[in-house]
């Protein structure tokens, strides 16, 4: 059992000797392998919720627990794919996602086992002794989901993995998650402003409210997803197509521009 | 300034003549006698007395030998602080415990000039290897340890992030991912303090030692034989030189991987 608790988590930023609120009051459960997309306003402070439970940030009041432990420092429990990628520039392909198996201290022919199958699975095979700056980005980011899944985490984190990706990359790139996070379900907590992104992926999204960042809105999309067989396209374009996917987007929309607005009215 | 390559690659004859133009303004002021011979030789001599140096040994060695017995405890000394102080400065720009207790003491130390621990030295090692190790230690030292804290300082905090998310401990985060992203700066830094320990050796062997080029140099200036000194201090420089260019090529060859951007 994974489960993500947030309990009344607050985060106060200082600055020039005032207070600004960044989280105020956030309080949502991610149940155990399920697919939780955020979404919200940039500043709203999203990326943080999800730095809270990787261990790389603290709230200022309240708790985030993680299978009923409080989050004090980062574990490889909890696996981060990162916007930017962050492979380590010096480490060939392979070296990068036998990284954290090293820490792990796996046996050598197990860490094999474990990177081939990564390697085969998001489509780097014959790029192994690359390094990532000889790779586009839709790569150098399959190398980075390798790292975290090969670790085989219970919780994976993901702070806008595809933002930095062209449209066409990011699409292939929305297909091969689904598959693998089909195959192979974890908890997931995945950052994003794309709302067809959220829709297409997660079980549920939670729409954030412009800074300081509350939970506006949660809405549960596997019910919608699994009564109209979303699943049995295999194309991200089929589904989006479908009547049911348009009607929650158009609701996330809706619930999105609001906050928007609220932005723009206080510039 | 920084240009690129195309446009200052012809413009090595001014190179050229910035050397013509020392040497002939050395040839023409000894040839004219500005100075008594025995104070400012000819250029020719010198060369000739660089050439003799080479197999007739003066102060109890010949050049080479002197230029080898240097060059040893430059690479003792030099050795010696590259292996405390790179370690020492990552694990300063990790631990901030560290950083606080070392950096206060360090601040004092590094304004001691290399020359001014020769006394020291000396009450401690006299003449022997230790001495003039000490004071090039002293001289490369320091730029060993700033530019390894630096570079850790500066180091993309998410490559650090990841690795602690993929469960790195302290130790590892150091070894494995700050000492590779510091490498630029560390290597600039080994560069300089290389300079630096070069340096200081000469200046301690003016003093603390009984062979070496800085002991020949003071055994021409008692005999006052000008072309010794500066056959020596031709030598002094060319060395500089040879071990700058050995370390820019090993910066160059560990820098292959990043060439181009990787943002």
């Amino acid at each position: 059992m994974s489960n993500i608790v947030f309990e009344s988590v607050s985060r106060v930023f200082r600055r020039d000797g005032r207070d600004f609120p960044t989280l105020d009051g956030i309080s949502l459960e991610i149940a155990d392998k399920e697919f939780v997309a955020v979404v919200g306003p940039s500043g709203c402070g999203k990326t943080t919720c999800m730095r809270m439970v990787a261990g790389l940030e603290f709230p200022s009041s309240g708790e985030v627990r993680v299978a009923g432990q409080p989050v004090r420092k980062p574990s490889a429990e909890r696996a981060v794919v990162f916007q930017q990628f962050a492979l380590f520039p010096w480490k060939s392909v392979w070296d990068n996602i036998d990284f954290g198996l090293r820490v792990k201290s796996l046996p050598a022919s197990r860490r094999r086992e474990i990177i081939e199958h990564y390697i085969g699975l998001m489509n780097l095979k014959g790029y192994e002794s690359a390094y990532p700056h000889q790779l586009s980005g839709g790569m150098q980011q399959r190398v980075a989901i390798a790292r975290a899944y090969a670790l085989d985490p219970q919780v994976l984190l993901m702070d806008e993995p595809f933002g930095a990706l062209d449209a066409q990359t990011r699409v292939v790139m929305q297909e091969e998650l689904v598959k693998l996070a089909r195959i192979n379900p974890r908890t997931v907590m995945f950052i994003t402003h794309a709302v067809d992104e959220s829709v297409y992926l997660a079980d549920r999204v939670v729409i954030m409210t412009s800074r300081p960042g509350r939970v506006k809105e949660i809405v549960d999309v596997k019910p919608t997803r699994e009564r109209e067989g979303w699943d049995k396209y295999p194309k991200i374009e089929d589904v989006m197509d479908l009547p049911s996917f348009t009607n929650l987007r158009t609701h996330i929309w809706r619930s999105l521009r609001e906050e928007h607005g609220h932005v723009e009215k206080r510039a | 300034m920084k240009r690129d390559a195309d446009s200052t690659a012809g413009l090595w004859p001014l190179s050229v003549a910035g050397l013509a133009a020392f040497f002939g303004i050395w040839w023409l002021a000894a040839g004219l006698h500005l100075a008594p011979p025995q104070f400012l030789p000819m250029p020719q001599e010198v060369l000739r007395t660089f050439a003799g140096l080479l197999h007739e040994p003066f102060a109890g060695y010949t050049l080479g030998q002197h230029l080898w017995s240097s060059f040893l405890r430059f690479a003792m000394g030099f050795l010696l602080a590259a292996a405390i102080g790179v370690p020492l400065g990552l694990l300063m720009g990790w631990f901030e415990w560290l950083d606080r207790i070392v950096t206060p003491l360090f601040e004092c130390v590094r304004y001691v000039a290399p020359i001014a621990w020769v006394p020291f030295a000396a009450l401690w090692f006299g003449t022997g290897i230790g001495g003039p190790v000490l004071i090039i230690f002293a001289g490369a030292f320091p730029a060993c340890v700033v530019n390894a804290y630096r570079g850790a300082k500066y180091v993309e905090p998410r490559l650090v992030e990841a690795a602690q998310t993929l469960g790195a401990s302290s130790l590892r985060i150091v070894a494995q991912v700050l000492l590779p992203a510091a490498l630029p700066s560390i290597v600039a830094g080994l560069r300089v303090s290389a300079g630096l320990g070069w340096m200081s050796l000469i200046g301690a062997e003016l003093i603390v030692a009984s062979s070496g080029i800085g002991y020949m140099l003071v055994k021409g200036q008692s005999n006052i034989d000008t072309a010794i000194v500066m056959s020596g201090m031709i030598a002094i420089g060319l060395v500089g030189v040879a071990i700058d260019v050995l370390l820019r090529r090993a910066e160059s060859r560990l820098m292959r991987y990043r060439h181009p951007s990787h943002s």
